[in-house]
């Protein structure tokens, strides 16, 4: 009898032992392997997936997945050593490339596209501009009617991301400056966003420009992109494509990638950073509603190719 | 002749231990949950202290000046939406049990449990989805707001999600009761509904409220719908037409942007820790209720 | 006397009209997703892959080949598991306080709001057995959420066994594994696996535990092992609904909700109807 128990005390914990040592095995480095995860941004998600798609139909027999979740989910599995490369809408903190270091992640910056956030607002509304001040005193609740600014008398329904956004971040860091009033409610993603302000008359939010645009790049006329007056005092809206990339209007941003690791050259992370850049690559950027880079920007992602080679 | 008898031994016991050993493992894993829960959060309530965590009405672990921690805007949400789902699930539920108890006929009644029952399928998402399409414009259009996104879109949903639960567990709560006391009743002289009101329903009672505690379980733990139509909100609700966070909307949302072993990663399982006890104590008391009666 | 009656009409119609009321939100459900998703549904629809540019033009295949594997998982770690436990529970089990501290177990396991189990399921599949966001790390969480439900069924089957079976097979000279292998555990596996699949089928429906857990957005290939990452039916649903940006996409949810529903209705429906079938049948 006591046999019996040890026997099987000694299967179940072979069995343990083995399923622990087969998961940790599948987690071997992931350069050599033929497959990409990419996670993060919700602003990027639509475009990034779009660009994997492309690249696949090039390159069959290429693993790659995109997920979505905010800039923070990105950054955070960046960290945690759960994928390769990481959307974000927003720069990543110093704090956050420590401790990427400290899990042995040397992390890459790699700048997609330029975006012009955009402040979005009901049809109806009366509303025809704002400054950035305006919109950060909208955001703290310290203008709380529309009328205050120039529009129809109605109490301001503000719409947000969620914290894991890049783009919350962003925004709030850039143009708020400050906590973001508590009423505001905090959305799943940029398409909540843009559902709710299309059937709200009060509403106001912020999204990627990619978003304003439906998916053949006409812009959408179910919402109200707002023109944002800028440093001469001229409103801008983030539509204007040479207003943006001269840098004129107030709230643009570049995009990113965070890479987990530095490529092998000719390895698929690679490729597809380069099939980004390319022709095919920037064709789907303009076509996803965002902006291409300015030279300055193709610089950087240049000294980072150099590390490549 | 031992020969024979040791094998019948052996296969007396092997399966014993195998199958015992397969208990063993549903038992650790219910107390493997709470105990990781349990490990992580309270690692949370040693740095962030209980009384911010549960005095505090912020949370906003992201924020721009310093981080804070509170729960009870999350708490007040999850009590509104329960409460209200309760309000609306309870009433209809019950009315469904009576009807399919003591009222249809067998036939009908074959029928209509499944059908009802079927309702459980239906997945949370789905009824978020539709939710956000259809029932969030109609509340806003009823009551005149800018939109639907707010705690009494999410209960009633809620209350559809719960009402198989409620109304099957009370049907057979009160099938359970035995007809001799429906026909004394009836040769005493009394209707069929004061036979129902003051003879079936409070022999039934425990077995009505364990059906409500464990409507109430589920009605708790309900994630994608708060997600979707809830409007989620920081700010402490004050009426049912406010935007509301629950804590399992929030441990839903906030949990992916975590990166593991941090405070905030702790402060969600703290979060889930208290969901867990919630749950635990309900249903404690449903048990307590199911085995009330019983001889 | 008569208003007594009077009164009782009034009450009984009122239960009558919330059972119709119940039953009818079945139906408008139904109808609201068909009116707003059939346009949709099509074989490319059901059997191409996901193209995320041109949405019109692809399918939802791979979240339902995703939602598939899932299932197919639970059922065989679930199973495997839950009639282990139920067999103990039932046959092997003498002691009270065992079967206590079993009830209140099961009870509680059933009660435990999804998104801890995503919690529990990413502190120890992704993390500490470092399977990360995978198929197996879902199919095992989802698994112990099932649990609850096949155990109560198979013990529910296992106890509708009448003893006198068990009896005379131990009178004939069998012993206890015997008794239970050859006898009752034929005639009660067929309640306890439809018990269980309406289990299955309520976890396939799960979204929280899976988007904690590991769904993706978009996935270029079929995943080929339990380690590779995957699309799901629910997960799908979610992302339509919430972030896509093609005006077309709440058709699509719609059609991927029709797609969701009709196979949950299809198990637990089937599974019901088997049961049914099943008691009508004995003869004991």
């Amino acid at each position: 009898m006591n046999k019996i128990y040890v026997v099987g005390g000694i299967i179940i914990i072979v069995a343990i032992i083995g399923v622990i040592f087969l998961g940790n095995n599948t987690k071997a480095p992931k350069n050599q392997k033929e497959s990409l995860t990419i996670k993060g941004s919700d602003t990027e998600v639509q475009l990034v997936s779009a660009l994997a798609e492309a690249f696949s139909k090039e390159n069959p027999g290429i693993d790659i997945s995109v997920t979505g979740g905010g800039s923070g989910v990105g950054i955070a599995s960046l960290i945690n050593k759960e994928i390769d490369v990481a959307n974000s809408s927003r720069k990543i903190e110093d704090s956050e490339i420590s401790k990427a270091k400290e899990n042995n992640i040397d992390v890459q910056q790699f700048i997609l596209a330029i975006d012009g956030l955009s402040i979005i607002a009901n049809p109806n509304n009366k509303i025809e501009k704002l400054s950035v001040d305006q919109i950060s005193k909208i955001y703290k609740g310290e203008i709380k009617n529309w009328k205050d600014v120039g529009g129809t008398d109605k109490k301001i329904v503000l719409y947000g991301r969620q914290s894991t956004s890049g783009t919350y971040t962003f925004f709030r860091n850039f143009v708020v400056k400050d906590d973001y009033s508590p009423e505001m409610k905090n959305m799943e993603g940029s398409q909540a966003i843009v559902d709710a302000v299309k059937s709200d008359e009060s509403a106001i939010g912020y999204v990627g420009v990619g978003y304003v645009k439906d998916d053949q790049g006409n812009v959408r006329n179910d919402i109200k992109i707002l023109p944002v007056i800028g440093a001469n005092d001229n409103a801008i809206s983030p539509l204007d494509k040479e207003a943006v990339q001269r840098g004129e209007y107030p709230i643009m941003r570049q995009i990113f990638q965070y890479l987990a690791y530095l490529p092998n050259k000719d390895s698929i992370m690679d490729k597809f950073i380069r099939f980004e850049t390319s022709e095919a690559g920037q064709k789907i950027i303009e076509k996803s509603g965002f902006y291409t880079l300015t030279n300055s920007d193709i610089q950087q992602n240049e000294s980072l190719f150099e590390k490549i080679k | 002749m031992t020969l024979i008898k040791k094998q019948k031994r052996f296969s007396g016991y092997a399966p014993y231990f195998i199958f015992g050993t397969t208990a063993v493992l549903t038992v650790g894993i219910l107390i493997g949950i709470f105990a990781f829960l349990f490990i992580i959060g309270i690692q949370a309530f040693s740095s962030i202290g209980f009384a911010e965590f549960f005095l505090n009405s912020d949370w906003n672990p992201n924020s721009f000046h310093t981080p804070s921690w509170g729960i009870i805007s999350m708490v007040v949400g999850t009590l509104i939406v329960s409460l209200l789902s309760l309000i609306f699930a309870v009433p209809f539920g019950l009315a469904i049990a009576i009807y399919l108890a003591e009222i249809a006929s067998p036939k009908i009644r074959e029928i209509l449990k499944p059908i009802i029952e079927m309702i459980a399928s239906i997945p949370s998402v789905v009824l978020g989805f539709l939710g956000l399409l259809f029932l969030a414009p109609l509340v806003a259009k009823v009551f005149t707001l800018s939109n639907g996104l707010n705690a009494l879109t999410a209960s009633l949903l809620v209350a559809i999600a719960s009402l198989p639960t409620i109304a099957s567990i009370s049907e057979d709560a009160l099938s359970d009761v035995s007809s001799k006391f429906r026909e004394a009743s009836l040769a005493l002289g009394a209707t069929k509904w004061v036979t129902i009101k003051k003879i079936v329903i409070p022999a039934a009672s425990s077995g009505l409220m364990a059906a409500i505690m464990l409507g109430l379980g589920r009605i708790i733990g309900e994630t994608m719908i708060v997600l979707m139509v809830a409007g989620n909100t920081r700010a402490f609700p004050q009426s049912f037409l406010d935007s509301v966070r629950p804590m399992t909307a929030n441990i839903a949302i906030e949990i992916k942007e975590v990166v593991t072993h941090s405070l905030h990663w702790q402060a969600l399982f703290a979060i889930g820790l208290i969901l867990f006890v919630i749950t635990f104590i309900i249903n404690f008391a449903a048990d307590y209720f199911i085995n009330k009666n019983k001889l | 006397m008569k208003q007594g009656l009077l009164r009782e009409r009034i009450y009984f119609f009122i239960f009558k009209i919330s059972a119709v009321l119940g039953i009818s939100i079945l139906l408008v459900t139904l109808v609201l997703l068909f009116n707003s998703g059939h346009s949709v549904i099509s074989w490319t629809f059901l059997t191409s892959h996901w193209q995320h540019q041109n949405i019109t033009k692809g399918g939802i295949f791979p979240a339902i080949l995703g939602s598939l594997y899932l299932g197919l998982g639970v059922m065989v770690i679930s199973f495997t598991l839950g009639i282990s436990t139920a067999i103990f529970f039932s046959e092997y089990n003498k002691n009270n306080l065992v079967k206590r501290i079993l009830q209140l177990t099961i009870r509680n396991l059933a009660g435990v709001p999804s998104v801890v189990y995503g919690l529990f399921g990413l502190a120890v599949f992704v993390n500490f057995f470092s399977f990360g966001t995978s198929l197996l790390s879902a199919m095992l969480t989802l698994s112990i959420m099932t649990l609850p439900w096949v155990i109560v069924a198979t013990i529910e089957a296992f106890s509708a066994v009448p003893q006198k079976f068990r009896e005379s097979s131990l009178a004939l000279g069998a012993d206890q594994w015997q008794t239970i292998r050859r006898v009752v555990f034929p005639i009660a596996i067929p309640a306890s696996i439809t018990g269980g699949i309406l289990g299955v089928a309520r976890a396939m429906g799960e979204t929280a535990p899976i988007i904690i857990v590991g769904a993706t957005f978009y996935l270029s290939s079929l995943p080929s092992s339990i380690f590779d990452k995957f699309m799901a039916l629910p997960y799908h649903i979610f992302i339509l609904a919430t972030q896509h940006s093609s005006p077309f996409a709440t058709s699509y949810a719609a059609g991927s909700a029709l797609v969701l529903i009709a196979l949950t209705f299809l198990l637990s429906l089937g599974s019901i109807i088997i049961r049914y079938h099943l008691r009508s049948k004995k003869d004991w």
